[in-house]
C-alpha cells in the first residue's frame, strides 16, 4: 500500500505543479491516440455498416477478415510499419519514421479493424431488425448506414472507446516506429517502458496511474455526453 | 444522427487542440541512433542543450543496443550513430556504411552481484577468473542476448575464458533485453550480470545488487561516434551530423562530457583521460 501511495503522491506532484515535460508527454498520447481512432471511425464506420446493408462477393471474407485482425498482435504491425517506413523501404521517402505521423498510422492499423468489427456486428443487428421497415419507407441503402450508426450508437460507443483504449495503452507498435524520442515521439507508455528500464519504478508506476486515470476520464466523458442526448435522439431520430 | 456525430465530433475536437507543437517547421535537427548507456545514464540530456545552444540543432536520440543502432544506420534511417562495440564499428566502417569514427568518451564494464556473492568475485580483478568463477559455481547470470555492445563484449569475454558459451546450462539467463532490463532481471533473481558504470551508477532499482568486480583493463567501454558515407547514405543530414560529432570530440564537448556527474561521480571519462 505504501508502494501504490507513493505512486499517486508521484503522479499528483507534478500534475499540480504543471510539468511541461510531463503536460507534453500526455498531449502528445492524446494526440496520437485521438488521431488515429479519428481516422479508424472516419474509414470504419461508414465501412462496418455498408458491410451490414451491401452484399457483395467479397462481403463475408472481409468481414472474416476484419474479426481476425482484432486481435493483431502490436510488435508485428510496428515492424511492418518500420520497414515500409524505412529509408530503405518503400514508403522510406516521406520521412515518417521516428516522427508523431508514424505513431498514428501504425495505430489506425490497428484500431481500424475493432472499429469495423463491433460496428458491422451492431449494424447487422439492427439491420436484420429494421431493415424492411427503413426500405419500406422508401430509403435507399446509402441513406439507411446513417440511421443503422444511430439506432446501434450505443456498441458504435463501445467499439469507439475499445478502440481508444487499445490506442492509448499500446507500446509496442509506436515505441518502434516512434523510436522514443524525447520531447518528439515520448508518449506515456513509452516513458513506462524507459523508466522501467532505468529502474525508476516509483515513477513508472505514477505514469501508469495517471494512464488509467486519463482512460477512465475518457469513457466517462463519452458516456456523459452519450447519455445526455439520449431521451433527445429517441424523441427526434426515431426511424421507424 | 446530426447530434451523434456531434457529440463524437466534440471529443475529437478536445483532442485537436491538444495538437503538440509538431507543426514546428524544424528541419535544423538530426537523428542519432544511440547505445542505451549513454541516453540512460543522462549524459546526452546533459549534452544535448549545451549543444543546441551553440548550434541550434536539436538531436532526437533513438536509444537501441548498439547491433540494433548500427542496423537503423543501415537502412537510413539515422543521421549519426554514437556506438560501443570496437568489432560491430568495424564491420560497419568496412561494409561502407560509416566514416570517419571517433572515440568521443570512455568508462569501464564492471560486473554486478547479489552481495552474498556465491561465486566470491569480490577482492578480484580477472574478469576471466570471475567468469571461470560464476561457470563453476552455476551462479545464477543474466545475459543481454540482444546483440548490444555489453552483449558482444560479454560474449568475447567467455571465449577468451576458454568456455564455450553454447553450453551454458539453466543458470544463465538470456534475456534478450536491455542494460535496464537485465540490471532489473538480475536485481529479482540475485543474479550476476555485466554492465557498464554509467547505466549501473544512474539505476535505480539496485535492490541487493552491488559492484562485485571491476578494474580489469580488459573491462574498458570505448563510446565511439561514426558518420554516414554519404556515398551509401546521401539523403542523411551529414552536414548537421558532423557539426554534432566535431562539437563531441572538440574542447567544449569534451568538457561537457568530463563536467556530467551523477551523485558526485563521474559517469563518463573524455577520451584524452589516461585509462588504466
Amino acid at each position: 500500500m505504501g508502494d501504490f501511495g507513493n505512486a499517486v503522491g508521484l503522479a499528483l506532484a507534478p500534475m499540480l505543479r504543471g510539468d511541461p515535460d510531463l503536460y507534453a508527454i500526455v498531449r502528445l498520447s492524446l494526440w496520437v491516440s485521438l488521431s488515429a481512432v479519428a481516422i479508424a471511425l472516419l474509414a470504419g464506420l461508414p465501412a462496418g455498416a455498408a458491410l451490414a446493408v451491401y452484399r457483395f462477393p467479397a462481403r463475408r471474407a472481409v468481414v472474416i477478415l476484419a474479426n481476425s485482425m482484432l486481435g493483431l498482435p502490436p510488435v508485428v504491425v510496428g515492424l511492418a510499419g518500420y520497414l515500409l517506413l524505412s529509408r530503405s523501404g518503400p514508403l522510406g521517402r516521406f520521412g515518417l519514421l521516428y516522427t508523431p505521423g508514424a505513431m498514428v498510422a501504425v495505430q489506425t492499423v490497428l484500431t481500424l479493424p475493432i472499429v469495423v468489427a463491433l460496428v458491422h456486428r451492431a449494424a447487422q443487428e439492427q439491420w436484420a431488425r429494421h431493415g424492411d421497415a427503413l426500405q419500406v419507407a422508401g430509403a435507399t441503402r446509402l441513406k439507411i448506414l446513417p440511421h443503422l450508426l444511430l439506432i446501434a450508437r450505443r456498441p458504435v460507443l463501445t467499439a469507439l472507446l475499445a478502440a481508444l483504449g487499445r490506442a492509448i495503452s499500446e507500446v509496442g507498435t509506436i515505441i518502434i516506429v516512434g523510436g522514443n524520442i524525447a520531447g518528439v515521439t515520448r508518449t506515456m507508455t513509452t516513458t513506462i517502458v524507459l523508466e522501467t528500464s532505468k529502474g525508476n519504478l516509483p515513477l513508472a508506476q505514477a505514469l501508469g496511474f495517471m494512464l488509467i486515470t486519463l482512460s477512465v476520464a475518457l469513457s466517462g466523458v463519452a458516456f456523459a455526453i452519450a447519455d445526455r442526448k439520449d431521451s433527445r435522439w429517441l424523441d427526434f431520430c426515431s426511424p421507424s | 444522427m446530426a447530434r451523434f456525430l456531434l457529440a463524437v465530433m466534440i471529443v475529437f475536437a478536445a483532442g485537436l487542440f491538444l495538437v503538440p507543437r509538431l507543426a514546428r517547421a524544424d528541419d535544423k535537427y538530426i537523428v542519432l541512433a544511440s547505445t542505451t548507456s549513454v541516453d540512460n545514464s543522462g549524459l546526452l540530456k546533459h549534452l544535448l542543450p549545451i549543444f543546441k545552444q551553440a548550434s541550434g540543432i536539436d538531436v532526437r536520440v533513438v536509444a537501441l543496443g548498439t547491433g540494433q543502432a548500427l542496423d537503423v544506420a543501415r537502412r537510413g534511417d539515422a543521421d549519426l550513430v554514437l556506438v560501443h562495440d570496437p568489432d560491430a564499428e568495424a564491420k560497419f566502417i568496412g561494409e561502407g556504411h560509416g566514416i570517419n569514427r571517433r572515440e568521443l568518451a570512455w568508462n569501464d564494464f564492471v560486473i554486478v552481484g547479489p552481495s552474498a556473492d556465491p561465486a566470491k568475485l569480490k577482492g578480484n580483478r580477472d574478469v576471466l577468473a570471475a567468469f571461470h568463477a560464476i561457470w563453476n559455481a552455476q551462479a545464477p547470470f543474466v545475459s543481454r542476448g540482444d546483440k548490444s555492445g555489453t552483449d558482444a563484449l560479454e560474449k568475447r569475454l567467455w571465449k577468451a575464458a576458454g568456455l564455450d558459451v553454447t553450453k551454458v546450462g539453466p543458470w544463465c539467463k538470456d534475456i534478450g533485453g536491455g542494460m535496464g532490463a537485465a540490471l532489473n532481471a538480475a536485481a529479482g533473481m540475485d543474479a550476476y550480470t555485466l554492465t557498464d558504470r554509467g547505466t549501473w551508477l544512474s539505476f535505480q532499482n539496485r535492490r541487493d545488487l552491488t559492484i562485485v568486480l571491476q578494474g580489469d583493463p580488459r573491462l574498458i567501454n570505448r563510446y565511439d561516434v561514426i558518420e554516414l558515407n554519404p556515398k551509401l547514405h546521401p539523403q542523411a543530414k551529414l552536414g548537421l551530423a558532423k557539426q554534432f560529432a566535431d562539437w563531441l570530440v572538440s574542447p567544449a564537448g569534451q568538457h561537457a562530457i568530463g563536467d556530467y556527474e551523477m551523485a558526485g561521480q563521474k559517469l563518463f571519462h573524455p577520451e584524452a583521460d589516461a585509462k588504466p
